[in-house]
C-alpha cells in the first residue's frame, strides 16, 4: 500500500487537467459544436491564472480568472462558429494557434518566475481524516473539486432534463427548434461551460502542478483532451478513465526514468500521449456504441431558417 | 404588420369565431414569392385540407402558423383575437400542434424521452408513462414508451409524433403530408384517429397532394397555386381531375400506351443476396432473390428502412458481394463490381437522394451530366469534350422539360422536381439496358411525376428491365408489371400488378407474404421460387 500510494497520488495529480478539460469538450460536443480549440482556451487559462496567483497569491482568485479566461476565449469561438456560422474545425485550430500565440505574449514577463503556493488549509484538515486522509491529503482540493464535477455531469447528461434538452440539440438541431428549444442560446452555453473547464484545466496546470510559467506550457494536454472525448464515445465514465490512464502512464515513465531505465527521455515522454491513444482506439471500436453517442449534428452549424 | 386590420366581417356562415384565420399572409424569399396574400379560415371541429403542388407554398404556410418563419405581412387571428406567433413555442401556447412530414424527433432517445422534450410543464419521465398509455388506448396509437427510436418503423414514429403533440391537448393540429410513408392499412387508422380528434372539437389543418385521401378525410380544401389561393372547395364534391385542375391549372396529361409490352430475356437478376445489418441503424437482408425481365417494370413496395437503402446499394454496386453471382446484369456475374464496372455493363442508376448521391448541388447540369453519362462519347483521350457535353446537357433538359436556367445552371438551383427530371433524363437517355430506379416521384409534383414514369415506361417499352423501389403503392400499381414486397429485409414474391389489391400488399408489408394468386405451382419466372422459398423461414 505505502509503496504505491505515492503512484497513485501522481496519477491523479497528472490526470486532472485532462479530466476537466475533457469533461468540459465533451458538454460542448454533445450540444452538437466542435470546439478544437481546447489548447488554445488551456493556455489562456493558464497564463491568466498564474498572473493572477502571482500577483495576489490566492489560489482560488487564480482559478476563477483561468475559468473567465476560458470562457472568453470559447465565446469568441461561439461568435465565429456558432453565430456566423464559421467552418468549426477551421475556427477551432485557429482559436487553439491563436491561444498559444497569445498565451506566450501575456506570459513574456513571467517565463521562469514559480509560485510559492503554500498547502491548502482544506488540504491539511481532510490529511487527518482516518484511512482516506493518506490519499486526500497530499492531493490539492481542485482534484477533489474534479470528481465532483465528473459525477455533477454524468447526473446532468443522464438524469436531467437539461441534459436531455442538450444531447437533443446535439443529435438534431432542427427538431429541438422545430419544438420551441433556442438551440443557438444552448449551444453558446454548453460552449462557454467547455470553455470555463478547459480554462480551469490550464489554471490547474500552472499554479498547482508545475507551479512555474513557460511558454507552452500545456504540452498538448488539450489536444489530447479533445481525442479523449472522442475515443471515449462521448461518455463521461469512459472520459475520466482515459484522463486517468494518461496520468498514469505519465507518472509510471517518470518513476522509470527516475529508476534508470536506458531508453531515451523523450520517447518515455511521449509514451503517455501514444499509451492513451492506442488504448483509447482499442477500446472504442464498437460501432454501435459510436452510433447511440455521437452527437449527429457535431461539427454542422444550424440555421433556424434553413 | 398592420395594427387596425379592416373590420370587413368574414364570410364564412360560423356563428362561433373562427380557430384560426389568416388575412393577406406574404412570405417572400429571395428567389420566391412562397406566399403571397393567403387567406385561410379554419372552424373548430373541421378538417380542412390544404392543397397544391410541390412550391406552391403549404409549407412555408404550415411554418408561419406554426412559428417557425416570420411572415413579411399579413394578420394572424387565433380564435377571434389578433396573436402573433414568433415560435413554436408560442404556437404550443395558444394550442397549435404540428406532426411534420420529416419527422422531428431524436432517434437516439426512447419514446418517453422525445415525448418528455416537447411536453410544456416539465414533467417526470416517470409520469408521461401513464398519460402515454392513456392517450395510446383511447385513440388507438399502440407504442412503447421505453423503446429507441432508431428501432422504429416509420408508422411507430409518426404515432409518437401524434401522441407528443396530443400530450399538448392542441384545438389545432397540423398534420404535413402525414401518410406519404403509412401503408394502407396505418392510413385507415390515422383517419380513424383524425376524425376521433376533429370529433372532439379539434381543428385538423392536412397538408397533402394525395387527392383520394383528401376527398375521403376533409370537409373543406384551400387550393394554393404558386403561392396564392386559387379556390376553397368540398372536396366531398369534387372528382380528383377536377381537384388536379384547380391544383396545377391546366389538364393532367394521361399515360400514352402502357400495356403494349411483352417480357423478354431475363436482364437483372438478383439471387440469394443476404448481407448484415450495417450498425445499430441499418436493416439486414435475408435471401432476396428478383428477376427483372427485358420490357418489364418490376416495382418493389415497402415502408422505407426495411431495407430498400441495402438493397439498392448493394444493386448499384455501392456495396459490394464478395460472391459475384448474387447480382446479374444480362447474365454477367456483377456481385462482387464496383458502381462503374456494372455501369458499363449497362446498368443505370437513379438513386433516392437528388442532392448528393444523385447530383453534386454546386456543381453545373452539364458537370452533373458528365458524372454518368461520361461514356456516351463525351470525353476523347481523357479530356472533356464541352461542345458534346453541352448538347447532352441540353438533351436531358429539353427532352424533359427540365425547368432552370440552363446546362450552366447549378443543380442545387432546381427545385426537387426538376432536378430530378434532368437526373432521369441522364439515366434514360444512355438507354441503359438495366435500369434501377429509387423513389422516382418522391416529393415532385403531379405533372412532373407523369413526365417521370412515362419516362419509365418508355424505357421498359424499349426493352430494358426497369426496377422501381417505391413507397407510393399508386404509382407502382400506375407502372409495375409486377410487384414485390420488402419487410424486415426479406423481399416477398412478385405478384402480377393486375392480380394483387392494395390490401394484399399492405399486408405483405407487415412481414407476412400472402401466396401468389392463382398460382400453386412455381412461378414462371426462375428466381420467384428461391424468393419464395427464402421467404418462408
Amino acid at each position: 500500500m505505502n509503496g504505491l500510494l505515492p503512484i497513485l497520488i501522481a496519477t491523479l495529480v497528472a490526470g486532472t487537467p485532462l479530466v476537466y478539460a475533457a469533461l468540459g469538450e465533451l458538454v460542448t460536443e454533445r450540444s452538437g459544436v466542435l470546439n478544437l480549440g481546447v489548447e488554445g482556451m488551456m493556455l489562456v487559462g493558464a497564463i491568466a491564472a498564474f498572473a493572477v496567483a502571482y500577483h495576489t497569491g490566492s489560489v482560488p482568485l487564480a482559478v476563477l480568472a483561468g475559468a473567465a479566461a476560458g470562457i472568453g476565449m470559447a465565446l469568441l469561438f461561439g461568435l465565429l462558429a456558432i453565430s456566423f456560422k464559421a467552418n468549426q474545425v477551421a475556427a477551432g485550430l485557429a482559436l487553439a494557434i491563436f491561444g498559444g500565440g497569445l498565451s506566450s505574449y501575456l506570459g513574456k514577463s513571467y517565463v521562469g518566475m514559480a509560485l510559492v503556493i503554500p498547502q491548502s488549509q482544506l488540504s491539511a484538515a481532510a490529511a487527518d481524516i482516518p484511512v482516506l486522509g493518506a490519499l486526500l491529503g497530499p492531493l490539492h482540493p481542485l482534484v477533489w473539486l474534479s470528481w465532483l464535477v465528473f459525477a455533477a455531469i454524468a447526473w446532468f447528461l443522464y438524469r436531467s432534463r437539461a441534459g436531455l434538452v442538450l444531447r437533443a440539440v446535439g443529435e438534431s438541431p432542427s427538431a429541438a427548434h422545430a419544438i420551441g428549444y433556442p438551440v443557438i442560446r444552448i449551444r453558446y452555453a454548453a460552449t462557454a461551460f467547455g470553455g470555463a473547464m478547459a480554462g480551469i484545466a490550464g489554471a490547474y496546470v500552472s499554479v498547482i502542478y508545475t507551479a512555474l510559467w513557460t511558454e507552452g506550457l500545456v504540452a498538448g494536454r488539450g489536444w489530447i483532451a479533445v481525442a479523449l472525448v472522442v475515443f471515449a464515445t462521448w461518455r463521461p465514465e469512459r472520459c475520466i478513465l482515459g484522463a486517468y490512464l494518461f496520468g498514469g502512464v505519465t507518472t509510471a515513465q517518470l518513476f522509470a526514468q527516475g529508476a534508470g531505465v536506458a531508453v531515451p527521455s523523450e520517447l518515455m515522454s511521449a509514451l503517455p500521449y501514444l499509451a492513451t491513444v492506442l488504448v483509447l482506439v482499442l477500446i472504442s471500436r464498437d460501432e454501435t456504441l459510436i452510433r447511440l453517442n455521437l452527437p449527429a449534428s457535431l461539427g454542422k452549424p444550424f440555421d433556424a431558417e434553413g | 404588420m398592420t395594427p387596425t386590420p379592416d373590420q370587413s366581417l368574414d364570410d364564412q356562415p360560423a356563428r362561433r369565431p373562427l380557430r384560426l384565420e389568416l388575412r393577406g399572409i406574404r412570405k417572400a424569399y429571395p428567389a420566391v414569392v412562397a406566399n403571397d396574400g393567403v387567406d385561410l379560415a379554419v372552424a373548430p371541429g373541421e378538417i380542412h385540407a390544404v392543397v397544391g403542388e410541390n412550391g406552391a407554398g403549404k409549407s412555408t404556410l404550415m411554418k408561419i402558423i406554426y412559428g417557425m418563419v416570420r411572415p413579411d405581412a399579413g394578420e394572424m387571428l387565433w380564435e377571434g383575437r389578433e396573436a402573433e406567433v414568433r415560435s413554436p413555442v408560442d404556437a404550443q401556447r395558444l394550442g397549435i400542434g404540428m406532426v411534420f412530414q420529416h419527422f422531428a424527433l431524436f432517434e437516439t432517445l426512447t419514446v418517453a424521452e422525445n415525448i418528455a422534450l416537447a411536453t410544456p410543464g416539465r414533467p417526470a419521465i416517470a409520469d408521461l408513462a401513464p398519460r402515454i398509455a392513456e392517450l395510446a388506448t383511447r385513440y388507438g396509437l399502440p407504442v412503447d414508451p421505453m423503446r429507441r427510436v432508431h428501432s422504429m418503423s416509420v408508422g411507430e414514429r409518426q404515432r409518437v409524433e401524434i401522441i407528443r403533440a396530443l400530450l399538448q391537448s392542441p384545438r389545432l393540429l397540423i398534420m404535413d403530408e402525414p401518410t406519404s410513408v403509412l401503408t394502407p392499412q396505418a392510413v385507415r387508422r390515422l383517419f380513424e384517429t383524425l376524425r376521433q380528434l376533429a370529433a372532439e372539437g379539434c381543428s385538423i389543418l392536412y397538408i397533402s397532394h394525395k387527392l383520394d385521401e383528401i376527398r375521403e378525410l376533409c370537409e373543406r380544401a384551400t387550393i394554393l397555386r404558386g403561392g396564392k389561393v386559387v379556390g376553397i372547395c368540398d372536396p366531398r364534391a369534387e372528382t380528383p381531375a377536377s381537384l388536379a385542375r384547380a391544383m396545377i391549372g391546366a389538364e393532367l396529361p394521361g399515360f400514352r400506351d402502357a400495356a403494349a409490352r411483352s417480357p423478354g430475356a431475363m436482364r437483372l437478376t438478383v439471387t440469394n443476396l443476404s448481407k448484415p445489418a450495417d450498425g445499430p441503424f441499418g436493416t439486414a437482408l435475408g435471401g432476396i432473390s428478383l428477376g427483372v425481365r427485358a420490357g418489364e417494370i418490376l416495382g418493389i413496395a415497402g415502408v422505407s428502412g426495411n431495407g430498400q437503402k441495402e438493397l439498392l446499394a448493394a444493386l448499384s454496386g455501392e456495396a459490394r458481394s464478395a460472391d459475384a453471382t448474387t447480382v446479374a446484369i444480362d447474365g454477367a456475374p456483377a456481385g462482387h463490381l464496383a458502381p462503374a464496372a456494372r455501369r458499363r455493363l449497362g446498368l443505370a442508376y437513379v438513386p433516392e437522394d437528388r442532392q448528393g448521391q444523385g447530383a453534386i448541388p454546386v456543381l453545373t447540369l452539364s458537370e452533373n451530366a458528365l458524372l454518368t453519362a461520361a461514356r456516351q462519347g463525351l470525353t476523347r483521350h481523357g479530356l472533356v469534350q464541352f461542345g458534346k457535353l453541352r448538347a447532352y446537357a441540353e438533351r436531358c433538359i429539353s427532352s424533359f422539360d427540365v425547368r432552370c436556367g440552363g446546362p450552366d445552371a447549378a443543380a442545387g438551383s432546381l427545385s426537387g422536381g426538376n432536378l430530378q427530371k434532368f437526373i432521369v433524363g441522364r439515366e434514360v437517355l444512355q438507354e441503359p439496358g438495366v435500369l434501377v430506379v429509387a423513389q422516382p416521384t418522391w416529393g415532385v409534383d403531379v405533372g412532373a411525376a407523369v413526365a417521370i414514369r412515362q419516362a419509365l415506361i418508355d424505357r421498359a417499352a424499349a426493352g430494358a428491365a426497369v426496377l422501381v423501389v417505391s413507397e407510393e403503392l399508386d404509382e407502382l400499381f400506375e407502372i409495375a408489371d409486377r410487384i414485390a414486397v420488402i419487410a424486415g429485409g426479406r423481399l416477398s414474391p412478385a405478384y402480377p400488378a393486375r392480380l394483387v389489391d392494395r390490401d394484399a400488399i399492405g399486408l405483405a408489408m407487415t412481414g407476412t407474404f400472402p401466396p401468389v394468386p392463382g398460382d400453386a405451382a412455381p412461378v414462371p419466372h426462375p428466381p420467384t421460387p428461391e424468393a419464395a422459398h427464402a421467404a418462408a423461414p
